[in-house]
């Protein structure tokens, strides 16, 4: 019998203090890339201190321990309920501990909810799959980092974009370029091009678990992502947008069908906190690692 | 290579003057944290019950934990300065503040009661909060705690080594202006 509640409660530990070792990597990258005493190479390496403290310490890599999402792929027939209930249980369970910071207001009346589970917190997705395990993905995002998210709607005459690839990759500059001075860069793109509105914001989260080094498997939509990744660092921004080498770590773009009518190009930023940890679950409820 | 310049609180003027845009910086000693609450206060003539002469405000809202008779800070983060902006060169005249610490950099009038009053800007680490509550050494005390609530109260912290960047000096540089500019032209050269 699978234990949900401590397999999710311990999933959540680890994602809110343990960041993947791509992310932890890319940022040792970043730092060596930087002149030795350079601020940008001093502010990297302090994101390195910090990360191993946390690591270490088992504590937030951030105090704004963000939205939780958890995306679940089941079996036919799983109970959904139960999972849900169980990631309720473990983010009470989570904040308690001190894992989680007091992180949910009531947006009619304004205050705290102290053990952050309300209706629809945590956000669970829930998708069906043909296999006989349970595959569990937690995504924990910050609110300066979500605020920097935006959707463009094409054509965008104030930029210049038109529907087509070239039209998406001038609005993920001018998202980067927009998103200095906030969002705590390095940061990561998500980016969905079509769907409507809502598909594309989820769509373009998702992207955020790919690995940094996955490259999509679509030619043109590898190309735009190795082309923004290089045109975003090229802008300067830097580390917490003080200058520098490294804006970007990641782009990770997908596509959906559009209507004929719209075109929107849907971009969630992540900062470098990005905290994701997925784990794939047996049917004797043995978790696996799969950053 | 460049050296970390260091600063000890007391800030006097002359430290806070020698310091550049851009310029890395360990700060060390007594800071006081505030965010919307505290600036509004203070900006309509509130009433003060700190020196705020020669010290430091931090932008920061920390996590705090009862330990014995005294605090402890479990996690603690700069947040977005620019929210103050309304207040922040007021406050920088009226009470002679020397630094301000937070992230993101501020706008112009902050920018000018800098190089009028003599106050810089530093850049914490945003969101590194395990290396952040590190750092902090002690908490000494806190105001307002009941009227504020704990995030927003005026913590009294007492910081070692703080690693910075000087975003904003005494002399009217922003390293953000900078960047902003550099790479708005760069924009330009890439979507046309
Ligand atoms: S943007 Fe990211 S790193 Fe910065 S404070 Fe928010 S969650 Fe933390």
């Amino acid at each position: 019998m699978t234990n949900w509640v401590d397999i999710l409660t311990e999933l959540v530990h680890r994602t809110t203090s343990d960041l993947p070792r791509d992310a932890e990597q890319a940022l040792a990258t970043a730092a060596s890339a930087e002149a030795a005493g350079s601020r940008s190479a001093m502010l990297l390496e302090a994101l390195a201190e910090n990360t191993r403290l946390a690591r270490a310490q088992g504590s937030p890599l951030c105090q704004d321990t963000g939205t939780l999402t958890f995306f679940f792929d089941v079996p036919q027939g799983y109970d959904t309920l139960a999972l849900e209930n169980a990631a309720k249980t473990a983010v009470a369970a989570a904040t308690a501990n001190g894992w989680l910071r007091k992180n949910t207001i009531d947006s009619l009346s304004g205050r705290s909810i102290d053990d952050n589970v309300a209706d629809g917190a945590p956000v669970c997705h829930f998708e069906q799959s043909d296999r006989d395990d349970v595959e569990v993905w937690l995504l924990q995002k910050g609110g300066g980092s979500e605020n920097m998210s935006r959707q463009y709607s094409l054509p965008d005459s104030a930029i210049g974009a038109g529907r087509d690839l070239d039209g998406v990759r001038k609005c993920l500059l001018d998202a980067v370029w927009r998103t200095q001075g906030f969002g705590c860069a390095p940061g990561v793109l998500g980016v969905c091009i079509g769907a409507d509105r809502a598909e594309g914001f989820l769509q373009a989260k998702k992207q955020l678990l790919r690995p940094l080094d996955d490259v999509s498997d679509n030619p043109q939509l590898a190309e735009l992502e190795r082309r923004v990744l290089a045109e975003a660092n090229s802008l300067g921004i830097g580390p917490m947008g003080m200058g520098g080498k490294t804006t970007l770590l990641g782009v990770k773009v997908t596509s959906r069908t559009r209507l004929p009518a719209s075109f929107f190009v849907t971009v969630a930023y992540l900062c470098w906190a990005c905290r994701h940890r997925g784990i794939l679950v047996d049917a004797n409820g043995e978790p696996q690692d799969l950053n | 290579m460049s050296v970390m310049k260091e600063l000890f609180y007391p800030f006097s003027e002359a430290a806070v003057k020698a310091l550049r845009a851009g310029d890395t910086v360990r700060i060390s000693g007594l800071v006081y944290t505030g965010r919307d609450r505290l600036h509004k206060h203070l900006a309509e003539g509130g009433k003060c019950p700190v020196q705020l002469r020669d010290g430091a405000i931090f932008h920061c809202g920390p996590v705090t934990v009862r330990d014995g008779d005294g605090w402890r800070v479990a996690a603690a983060g700069p947040t977005t300065s620019i929210r103050e902006e309304p207040y922040m060169a007021s406050i920088i005249g009226k009470y002679g503040v020397r630094v301000v610490i937070g992230k993101g950099g501020m706008g112009k009038q902050t920018l000018a009661a800098c190089r009028e009053f003599g106050c810089v800007y530093l850049q914490a680490v945003g969101g590194a909060a395990a290396l952040l509550a590190k750092r902090i050494r002690r908490v000494d005390g806190v105001d307002f705690l009941d009227e504020f609530g704990a995030t927003e109260a005026l913590w009294h912290l007492t910081l070692d080594g703080l690693e910075t960047v000087v975003g904003m000096d005494a002399h009217g540089n922003s390293v953000y202006d900078e960047v902003r500019r550099d790479s708005e032209q760069r924009l330009r050269e890439l979507i046309g």
